[in-house]
């Protein structure tokens, strides 16, 4: 009882924190992937109030001041709300936004299941067996919160963007869960991670005697097609057409000081919950290819859940490539995208699979 | 409906319309810049000075950009060599100047073999174009835009006025034209 409980809150903690801590990390990853990626050198001004001591020295030239110093800015903003505004939706708004965004890393596994105090636990803080169908319901609630505040700001730039952004889950969300459906037919099983542990093929059940049977390689075009339409349901270049900010600034037009900022911390917590899916769904979670260990010690958990962290960093910073790679689509663009592009070939893949299915069984 | 001029069209083959290759050709070019910077950045931080840089940019105000030889910069007056203005206020500069922001008074100079020598030379910089007529129309070579100094802005209209004394004073930039302050 008390291991549960113990365990529990170590998973919410440790989960919550882990987000929350990359969310941080990645507005200065962003920074400066960017900076490098364009030869430039990023954001090295902030101190410490103007305090620059040698020893800090090597952290102000990385910019890690600015994660702080915008933190700060935030908070200290003024937090203006629009006269003619329906006060408490805007105000509710950016909290559904993030809500949402936050709980759905609750079904991604970090580890294996291991024996603490004989009790069976997982780094995971909710395993439930409808993970996949979970994450997708609250994704698409995110979408509330979006909506909500182009709605409440009585703002037209706004409430278009909130359309949009409407449109644009609509597509995206449907195509993900099209998408994943290969996924599920080949490991069959809706728990994320049961679905990691059929990704753990044995040493010889290797595919062609030495891939392991992870998502990707079992499902390349599911694979493109839910890493395209992850990203367009993170609402970021190159679907940041909710945004939008050279045409219609967005549905966050109204928003100031942390308020905004939620909605901007919301983008990299959906990119970090895109990011465990795709690691956990197609990249075989927290599985280190050719190791099979013989039980789950305490050094093996901490491995895994290491491997799992390392293949989120990996796709984060995927998708900042992407991101500071891509222009942006046009509305229509995107929508044809979604409806005729995506969706087609998420079904074609369902087809295809069903196909290798039914070959390699029979 | 189509209303683009034909020559807004463009003929995409079959392999750019799937997209999907071009995409992958994209990130493959700013995935190298990524990683080659990143390597000469990390060679740069341990101190091997060979490394390439890892970014095209200048840490100004620190570090400055090399300036052109023909930029024109702030003005100054030459002198002769008893440090006397070379100008002999022949009102050339103050004629052609479009801006009309150079002020002349002239007066007699000790010298009888020189006519004449500003007494007020006055630039009001606020005004001034950058266009380098004067220094084109001096016959002199009195007044010169070399000094490679390119920031003196102000809070005040009057501390854009430069008097002669401080034109005189003015240096020309170093010949290998790193913008001085
Ligand atoms: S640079 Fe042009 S505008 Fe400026 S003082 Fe000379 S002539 Fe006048
Ligand atoms: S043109 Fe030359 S010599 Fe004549 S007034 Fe101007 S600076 Fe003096």
């Amino acid at each position: 009882m008390i291991i549960d409980i113990a365990c529990a809150v170590f998973n919410v903690l440790f989960t919550g924190l882990f987000v929350l801590g990359l969310a941080g990390l990645l507005t200065w990853v962003e920074r400066k992937q960017s900076a490098v990626m364009q030869d430039r050198i990023g954001a090295n001004r902030a101190d410490l109030f103007g305090w620059d001591p040698k020893f800090l020295r090597p952290i102000r030239r990385l910019g890690l001041f600015h994660p702080i110093a915008d933190g700060l800015k935030m908070i200290l903003k003024e937090d203006h709300v629009p006269p003619n505004a329906n006060k408490a939706l805007f105000n509710l708004a950016p909290f559904v936004s993030i809500f949402f965004a936050l709980i759905a890393f609750a079904a991604i596994p970090f580890s294996d299941r291991f024996v603490v105090g004989g009790h069976e636990a997982a780094i995971q803080v909710a395993p439930m067996n409808v993970g996949v169908l979970y994450i997708f319901a609250v994704l698409s609630m995110g979408i509330y919160g979006v909506f909500l505040a182009g709605y409440a700001s009585k703002n037209n730039w706004a409430f278009l963007g909130g359309i949009r952004a409407s449109a644009l889950m609509l597509s995206a969300e449907i195509a993900i869960g099209v998408s994943i459906i290969g996924v599920i037919m080949t490991y069959g099983s809706l728990e994320i991670g049961e679905i990691v542990r059929a990704q753990q093929s044995s040493p010889d059940d290797l595919l062609l005697g030495f891939l392991p049977k992870w998502g990707i390689i079992m499902q390349p075009l599911g694979f493109i097609i839910f890493l395209a339409a992850g990203i367009a349901a993170t609402k970021r270049i190159p679907f940041d057409m909710p945004e939008g900010e050279s045409e219609i600034i967005g549905y966050f037009v109204e928003y100031s000081g942390m308020k905004f900022g939620m909605f901007m911390m919301t983008d990299f917590v959906e990119t970090i919950v895109i990011a465990g899916l795709t690691a956990a769904l197609f990249l075989g979670g927290w599985h280190i290819p050719y190791f099979y260990p013989e039980q789950a010690t305490a050094a093996v958990v901490i491995l895994q859940a290491l491997v799992f962290i390392l293949k989120v960093a990996f796709m984060c910073w995927f998708m900042i490539l992407v991101r500071w790679t891509l222009p942006r689509f046009r509305y229509d663009q995107a929508m044809r995208f979604g409806w005729m592009a995506l969706l087609p070939l998420a079904l074609v893949n369902i087809v295809l699979t069903g196909i290798m299915k039914v070959l390699v069984s029979g | 409906m189509n209303s683009s001029p034909e020559h807004n069209k463009r003929d995409y083959g079959l392999w750019q319309r799937t997209y999907v290759p071009e995409v992958f050709g994209g990130l493959a070019i700013t995935a190298r810049h990524f990683f080659v910077n990143l390597k000469n950045h990390i060679r740069r931080l341990i101190g091997r000075k060979d490394a390439a840089p890892g970014a095209v940019t200048f840490q100004y105000p620190e570090q400055r950009r090399p300036l052109a030889p023909r930029l024109r910069s702030l003005h100054r007056l030459t002198k002769r060599e008893d440090g006397s203005p070379r100008c002999v206020a022949c009102m050339m500069c103050e004629t052609i100047c479009p801006a009309r922001c150079i002020y002349i008074v002239a007066t007699e100079h000790p010298d009888p073999n020189i006519e004449k020598m500003p007494e007020q030379f006055t630039i009001d910089l606020g005004r001034c174009v950058f266009c380098g007529y004067c220094v084109e129309a001096c016959p002199e070579d009195a007044i010169r835009m070399d000094t490679g100094i390119l920031e003196f802005a102000s809070y005040t209209r009057e501390n854009m006025i430069y008097t002669i004394d401080q034109l005189l004073s003015h240096e020309t930039a170093k010949p290998d034209a790193q913008d001085t302050q």
